[in-house]
């Protein structure tokens, strides 16, 4: 007799609280299963941000549990923390944050030689490959003050993905950009889910949110719809 | 760890100027540390070997360090009356069975010892009366505790046994008698004896004190001069390693009973100015380095302040404390070694220059400049400090933007 395949990301009754007694998130309980497309959102200070921060082990719930490939990380240290952040998990903020002193393809080495499962060669195919993708080919060597803000948010979504990580966050992605360019950012991530990758992304833009196949919407930090679009 | 310092440099690099100014500072301070210790530590280096070759390393003298317990003390130990007031017993005053104990002395190895008996004489030549202290020796065994041979400007050390009543004096004391070679003072010792002396010598060592006020006889003839016959009151001992002195005199001193003392112990008081003259020196260089600590601190903590965002990303990266406390530790110490090797190069540019200087006149000692230690121990103390320093003044930092929570910055950067 064989278990069913755990979901690769499950939020068991997660709370989140501030010491000043501010609750952020208030008992979710979601699972997202592998390839899955997820759209979170809701009205500003539902508590979006603070859930995607919970999902990518960021944050530490103050009650309740989130397992990620079936596995508790409740009992996790700092270090196994950041391990799995390294090597499972991809952000992508609002603001790029690119290190400002290293060009588009250094940033997306950063967490490639942090982790380095991959020989440096490889690793600048690799990264290379992935700004190609996003159509970044030319723009590969220049610091992020040369970039474009859709250029940049490109080179920050790169980088999630460079160690190849089975779950992508994003938090307003597009929150920066002109509808072109948002556009433009959601096909990417359409097309990584397509290919199989789990994405989810908070977003308060209803229409791209319509993109998604499954659409998560909080109000005061609870879960008050789940389905789809 | 590759990765830790390029992100390092890159943030480094954003503050060229302020960390060129650290790099400076800390430079400055590891130079004058280096050329000061090199200063202070040839000159004082310069001074021991100069009292180290005059003075005996060893001295065994007709004392006890305490005075001896008196007949109405011992007569009743722990007695609930002090006895005070005593008289002490007169007794003859010199080293017991002197030649025994030489002889034991010099049967120890890498030990050569000489018996002298010293004294007071009141030297006359003409009108001139110059009190001076006269040595008496037995030249062949003084030739191998100390350097007297060596010092004689004028005649030879065996010269005193080929004349009767031969004393060869210290160039400042002739000069104040009026005397030259072949001249003969009369000699007048607090027992009352008068003796006419012939100068066969003279001798200069470099250090005034001596050279002004001693001479150097036969052993047999002071004991006469001084009617003391058959006394001997020191024994001058010359080991082949110095830095055994004080073990050996505190042994010597044990067996024997009488006061011994090593060349230490007799410059005491040079030993403590140098101490404090070290402290004063490692404070005022300690002092530099300290404001090149805050420089240090200051810029990381500028840093940390400035790459709140890069260090949040990093941590969402996956980065660990440990990894962003090495980042920025990495940039202290960067500060730091930096730092010290220009340190070290312009120690190494001041020292040489030091060595240019001549003063134009000759110390008695004979030095028209600066005595420099070239030690690359000192190169290494140096930078090992500033390196440490460096990294001191970087942990804090380093540890607050360790612990900086990624989620408070980027919630506010959005
Ligand atoms: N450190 C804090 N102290 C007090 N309140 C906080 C703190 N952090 C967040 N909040 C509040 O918690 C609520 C949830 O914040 P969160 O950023 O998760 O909402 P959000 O849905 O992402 O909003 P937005 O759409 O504006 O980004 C908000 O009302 C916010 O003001
Ligand atoms: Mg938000």
């Amino acid at each position: 007799m064989s278990a069913p395949a755990p979901p690769l990301l499950a939020a068991e009754g997660v709370t989140r609280r501030l010491p000043e007694g501010v609750t952020l998130v208030s008992d979710v309980t979601l699972a997202v299963g592998r390839g899955e497309f997820v759209a979170v959102t809701g009205p500003s200070g539902s508590g979006k941000s603070s859930l995607l921060y919970l999902l990518g082990l960021l944050d530490r719930p103050s009650e309740g549990r989130i397992l990620l490939e079936g596995r508790d990380t409740a009992g996790l240290d700092g270090e196994a923390l950041a391990a799995l952040r390294l090597a499972r998990i991809g952000f992508v903020f609002q603001f790029h944050f690119l290190l400002p002193e290293f060009s588009a393809l250094d940033n997306v080495l950063v967490p490639m030689r942090r982790l380095g499962r991959l020989p440096l060669v490889e690793a600048r195919r690799r990264a290379l490959a992935l700004l190609e993708a996003l159509g970044m080919r030319e723009a590969a060597g220049k610091l992020p003050e040369q970039l474009s803000g859709g250029m940049r948010q490109r080179a920050a979504i790169a980088r999630a993905l460079a160690n190849d990580p089975a779950l992508l966050l994003a938090d307003e992605p597009t929150g920066n950009l002109d509808t072109r360019n948002a556009a433009a950012v959601f096909d990417i991530f359409a097309g990584l889910a397509a290919e199989g990758r789990t994405v989810i992304v908070v977003t308060h833009d209803l229409a791209l949110a319509g993109r998604a196949r499954r659409r998560v919407h909080l109000v005061d930090g609870r879960v008050v719809s789940d389905g789809p679009p | 760890m590759k990765l830790l310092l390029d992100l390092a440099r890159g943030m480094l690099a954003r503050r060229r100027r302020q960390t060129l100014v650290s790099v400076a500072g800390v430079a400055l301070g590891v130079a004058f540390f280096i050329a000061i210790a090199a200063l202070m530590r040839g000159f004082q280096g310069y001074f021991i070997s100069q009292i180290i070759d005059v003075a005996p390393h060893i001295t065994v003298k007709d004392e006890l360090r305490a005075p001896p317990r008196q007949a109405a003390e011992l007569a009743h130990p722990g007695g609930a009356v002090t006895v005070s007031g005593v008289k002490p017993r007169d007794r003859v005053r010199g080293i017991r069975a002197a030649g025994d104990k030489l002889a034991m002395l010099e049967a120890m190895p890498g030990v050569a010892a000489a018996p002298l008996l010293t004294g007071q004489a009141l030297l006359r030549y003409g009108a001139r009366d110059v009190s001076a202290t006269l040595l008496g020796i037995e030249p062949a065994r003084q030739a191998r505790v100390s350097n007297i041979g060596k010092d004689m400007i004028e005649g030879r050390l065996e010269d005193l046994r080929a004349t009767a009543n031969g004393v060869i004096l210290g160039a400042g004391l002739a000069q104040r008698l009026g005397v030259r070679v072949g001249d003969t003072v009369s000699a007048v010792s607090p027992a009352g004896t008068v003796l006419p002396m012939r100068v066969t010598g003279l001798f200069r060592t470099g250090l005034t004190a001596l050279d002004n006020a001693q001479g150097y006889t036969l052993l047999k003839v002071n004991q006469v001069l001084q009617n003391r016959p058959n006394v001997v009151n020191q024994i001058h001992i010359r080991l082949r390693d110095v830095t055994r002195a004080e073990p050996l005199a505190r042994q010597i001193e044990a067996r024997f009973g009488d006061r011994t003392e090593s060349w230490e112990e007799q410059n005491a008081n040079f030993l403590t100015v140098f101490v404090i003259q070290n402290a004063v020196m490692y404070s005022v260089t300690g002092a530099i380095l300290l404001v090149a600590a805050f420089g240090i601190y200051n810029i990381v903590s500028t840093v940390v302040f400035e790459k709140t965002r890069d260090i949040a990303i990093l941590k969402s990266l996956g980065f660990t404390e440990r990894d962003i406390q090495l980042l920025f530790l990495a940039q202290g110490l960067a500060v730091g070694l930096l730092g010290a090797a220009l340190g070290c190069a312009l120690g190494a540019l001041m020292i040489e220059g030091l060595a240019q200087i001549r003063f134009g006149v000759e110390t008695p000692a004979g030095q028209d400049r600066f005595m420099l230690v070239r030690d690359w121990r000192i190169y290494a103390a140096a930078s090992l400090f500033a390196v440490a320093a460096a990294g001191i003044a970087a942990v804090i930092p380093a540890r607050r933007a360790a612990r900086l929570d990624p989620v408070q910055v980027v919630r506010g950067a959005a």
